[in-house]
């Protein structure tokens, strides 16, 4: 590690690590000689990516497929206005090497999947598991076991966060748990809040990412304890914190007693959400926004049902009548059967579940879901409806 | 009473209750009585033979507590349960709907 060494700029930069007396210039040098692949440059990729930077970690992958959309800023400390349209992992580049020009970043413009998680990840030393998807979590989390690699986690929801340490090796060759000794399967889609009960409060990737940063760091510089075995939740709504013990699992597939899965598998299909496991897809009547443009024109006679949450509506709303998918039973006698009947909500998912139990339920005949929902409209008809 | 903590994706079937006190002397009688008091939040906790699903673990004080061991935990009066729920983030972009 003595071969590792560093300009006068870099001592500089670096003093107020080298002076802490059980980091010092050891630990900065591990932090030169590492390799991180940071996976989404998102809410939580940014503060990981933005304190790595800072920290001198000397090669940081950056992995995400996205381009930067104005809704990314509210918590996507990473970009700017100016950033928008852009492709993230160029745009956090080229931040990045504003704040510390020492670092070796690698472009992986790209979606993680089965067939290149492992060739990507199997240059670098650590991942800092930055995605929003159960799929991607599974599959980041596999390929890490799979290479023996650290996976450093964390994850967000509305105010709350979660943080751990997977599969961490100790200096007496222990391995830590990891995301599937918590979770054996991943929830089905349908008990999967959906988005009208997601969003994350901006500042919680923040905190979350911060510490995921610190622990990164901690891994790489072996300084610390990191937060191996132990699982973190932080609910910042009501400020509360606990750090729960966690344990390996003898049925883990990928390294407990009897270890069955021996490479990647297909994680949309792992999670229910293949195309070929969507249910009853051609039961519902389907109708594009060009069609119900031209209804809307022609004044034909229907009922326009929008079933997103009165806050949702809020947002944007096509004059529909608003019942919330959870109201629809309660709320029949409000939905006309003589008649077409259109029902939307922001891409077409909760409509299509909200015709399946009219439907079944209730016997109706004449529903008809708009495909796309609001954001098609949004996109196709009038550019001037917010999207969200 | 022990103290059940709900995490958030769940609250919406406690009427946004963020802990639910519980009587019982074990773990699986206090995950029961929460599920009479709140049935909404039964189908996202237990599977059809009432064990604790495999996406959500369940935690007294900061211990884990596998479904087997759930019917010889005991609990007390200041016992704190957690269920802990796999998230995946807070994004939409990604989400199936």
């Amino acid at each position: 590690m003595s071969e590792v060494k560093f300009s006068k700029e870099e001592l500089e930069r670096y003093s107020r690590h080298l002076i802490i007396p059980e980091f010092n210039i050891e630990g900065q040098r591990k932090l030169k000689n590492a390799k991180v692949l940071v996976i989404g440059t998102g809410g939580l990729g940014s503060p990981v990516l933005l304190y790595l930077t800072a920290a001198g970690i000397g090669t940081i992958g950056l992995v995400d497929f996205d381009v930067v959309d104005q809704s990314n800023l509210q918590r996507q400390v990473l970009f700017t206005v100016d950033d928008v349209g852009k492709h993230k992992v160029d745009a956090a580049i080229q931040r990045l090497k504003g704040l510390n020009p020492n670092v070796n970043f690698v472009a992986h413009k790209t979606r993680i999947t089965s067939e290149n998680a492992l060739d990507i990840i199997k240059d670098y030393d650590v991942v800092a598991d930055g995605t929003d998807n159960f799929p991607t979590r599974y599959l980041v989390n596999d390929a890490c076991v799979l290479l023996n690699k650290v996976n450093v986690y964390a994850s967000i929801f509305r105010f709350e966060g979660q943080l751990s340490v997977f599969n961490y090796i100790d200096e007496n060759g222990n391995i830590g748990p990891n995301y599937r000794d918590m979770f054996p399967l991943p929830p089905p889609p349908g008990l999967v809040p959906s988005c009208a009960e997601g969003g994350v409060i901006g500042v919680l990737p923040g905190i979350l990412g911060s510490l995921q940063a610190n622990e990164v760091i901690k891994v790489v510089s072996k300084v610390g304890e990191p937060m191996s075995g132990r699982f973190f939740i932080f609910d910042a709504s009501a400020f509360e914190t606990r750090i729960l013990k966690i344990k390996r699992n003898p049925a883990n597939p990928l390294n407990g007693d009897n270890p069955t899965q021996k490479g990647l598998i297909d994680y949309v299909q792992f999670c229910g959400i293949g195309p070929d496991v969507e249910e009853n897809k051609d039961e519902v009547q389907e109708i594009d926004v060009f069609e119900l443009n031209k209804w809307i024109e022609s004044n034909q006679d229907f009922q326009l049902i929008d079933v997103r949450e009165p806050y949702e509506y809020e947002i944007a709303n096509i004059n529909g009548e608003l019942i919330p998918l959870a109201q629809i039973s309660s709320q029949v006698e409000a939905i006309s059967r003589d008649r077409k009947v259109v029902i939307h909500c922001r891409s077409g998912v909760r409509s299509a579940k909200a015709i399946r139990e009219l439907q079944s339920l209730y016997g109706y005949n004449n529903l008809i879901n708009l495909k796309g929902g609001i954001l098609a409209f949004a996109k196709e008809i009038d550019n001037s409806i917010p999207t969200y | 009473m022990a103290k059940i903590i709900v995490p958030t994706p769940l609250r919406k079937f406690t009427s946004d209750k963020s802990s639910v006190e519980v009587s019982g002397n074990t773990v699986t009688s206090a995950i029961l009585e929460l599920v009479n008091q709140q049935p909404n939040i039964k189908k996202h906790l237990l599977d059809e033979n009432e064990k604790v699903q495999p996406f959500i673990r369940i935690f007294v004080g900061d211990e884990d507590v596998s479904n087997d061991e759930m019917d010889t935990t005991p609990i007390t009066e200041t016992t704190v349960i957690s269920i802990v729920p796999a998230i995946a983030g807070g994004s939409v972009n990604n989400s199936n709907n």
